[in-house]
């Protein structure tokens, strides 16, 4: 059926104090691009987010429900939830409905017990934590870049740059990615929402 | 055989008895030559833009079925509450039920707690049916109102996704209204540029599509109020009509009046006490 669904890229990297996220903002209904500021980096706690690929509604109806659940869970808890919790929450609605739904999700962020923290929930409703993660239509085109350029102990302003940098490749290559880039540091002190316009990206040259 | 006074409540989920009957009938009819009617689409072109104090709303007023035009001045912006109003394109009946159904809904929920509802709260009621039912209401809405926190436009699609954004156009003639709006749009227009803009627009739309024609209505809300104008810009291709079609009463003589009283016995009479207290 021809639903919104954003062909997208989306990547989460892990730095030491915390997680950078980031995605571009493409939402596309065939070929017409429906909306070309989409925000995929979308807040599920205070210090926890998710990255969404897939289909538009079934993300979005996804996340409030976990948002839904979190909140409650983080209440009764009294303290802030931890990200393995959100990260399994998504884990159990994806799979239970795999068959209904097509959701691919990167989630990350910061708690005090483990400090930063990336999860990916790929379509079919598998769950795992990496250091870093891609996903969506347009991390095909950067595997090789990300395997070759990803070192452990980046800085988190290495970890922008590297994040940016992989982005504005996948946008360039897929079609069903482009527009700008939203960035996302999350740490203790908090959430750091960044946005790079088109003409501000980085560029490489070829030809 | 059910008698006439049980009540029958209907089955909950979508009644699919037509669709049973229109193939019984496609098969006996015409070989596969007759096809029965297609259900009414609108058709449509659907814009919304934030600008300075509110949202500005508009649309045409052309609903197609099939190649036919069924109704020239058809509404398509419909009322949710007092300071939210909502387009639609995609499936007539769709688009009418959903928000009447959200605006009684809304309605109860002022009526509650004495206050008007919010932009986000129509967003999410429409959002949580539309995907409960997967697609299968075929309503493309754009959703724009200002409550105190401000001016919002959404729009929301079949499958449950919402996209909020400063301007938008949907239905079928979106791409010639998107086209006017990407090169008009600024931030914080006064009113005038942003009506100008809507209507502009849903003109483009009006001009290259087929599926949208006749008028442009508009749609201005405010934290003062609501200016609803029907029509905003008249069609240049209005027809002239030729001639009168009413009669006045006493055109046809009544030569002869015969009155029969139509004997009727009572059969049976049965009494059911009604509780109100």
């Amino acid at each position: 059926p021809p639903h919104w669904s954003p062909g997208t890229t989306i990547m989460a990297v892990e730095f030491d104090g915390g997680v950078v996220m980031g995605a571009d903002s493409r939402t596309t209904t065939g070929a017409y691009i429906a909306n070309r500021v989409t925000d995929k980096l979308t807040p599920i706690h205070e210090r926890i987010f998710c990255c969404r690929s897939g289909s538009a509604a079934d993300t979005q109806a996804i996340a409030d429900s976990v948002t839904y659940q979190l909140g409650f869970h983080s209440i009764e808890l009294d303290e802030p939830p931890q990200v393995q919790t959100a990260a399994n929450l998504f884990k159990e609605m994806c799979y239970r409905y795999r068959e209904e739904l097509m959701a691919g999700i990167i989630v990350a962020g910061w708690d005090k017990r483990r400090g930063g923290q990336v999860y990916t929930v790929p379509v079919g409703g598998m769950m795992t934590r990496q250091p870093v993660s891609v996903g969506g239509s347009g991390s095909t085109y950067i595997y090789g870049y990300v395997d070759s350029n990803y070192r452990t102990g980046m800085s988190r302003e290495e970890c922008l740059q590297f994040t940016a940098k992989a982005l504005s490749l996948a946008m360039e290559r897929d079609g069903s990615s482009g527009g700008v880039v939203r960035l996302a540091v999350i740490s203790e002190q908090g959430v750091d929402r960044q946005v790079i316009l088109g003409n501000q990206l980085p560029r490489f040259s070829a030809a | 055989m059910a008698l006439s006074n049980v009540l029958e409540l209907p089955a909950s989920g979508f009644n699919f008895e037509n669709s049973a009957r229109n193939a019984v009938l496609e098969d006996v009819l015409g070989d596969g030559k007759t096809k029965t009617p297609k259900p009414m689409k609108t058709g449509t072109t659907i814009a919304g833009v934030v600008y300075k104090d509110g949202v500005v709303l508009g649309a045409d007023t052309r609903a197609t079925s099939s190649e036919v035009v069924a109704d020239k001045m058809c509404a398509k912006i419909h009322y949710i509450a007092p300071n939210i109003y909502c387009c639609g394109a995609g499936t007539a009946a769709d688009t009418e039920k959903t928000t009447d159904l959200l605006s009684s809904n809304l309605t109860i929920f002022s009526m509650n707690s004495s206050r008007n509802p919010r932009v986000i709260m129509a967003v999410s009621i429409l959002q949580d049916m539309l995907f409960r039912y997967h697609g299968q209401i075929g309503a493309f809405l754009i959703l724009g109102g200002v409550d105190f926190t401000g001016s919002h436009l959404y729009s929301v699609g079949p499958y449950g996704s919402v996209n909020e954004v400063p301007y938008l156009a949907m239905g079928s003639g979106d791409h010639a209204a998107m086209g006017i709006l990407e090169d008009g749009f600024k931030p914080r227009l006064e009113l005038d540029e942003a009506k100008t803009l809507v209507c502009s627009a849903i003109h483009a739309g009006i001009m290259s599509d087929l599926g949208s024609g006749s008028n442009v209505d508009l749609c201005v809300i405010t934290r003062q109020g609501v200016d609803y104008i029907r029509p905003y810009q008249e069609s240049e291709f209005k027809d002239q009509r030729q001639g009168r079609y009413k009669y006045k009463p006493g055109t046809t003589p009544i030569l002869r009046e015969n009155v029969e009283p139509v004997e009727v016995e009572v059969m049976q009479e049965t009494v059911q006490k009604m509780d109100t207290a």
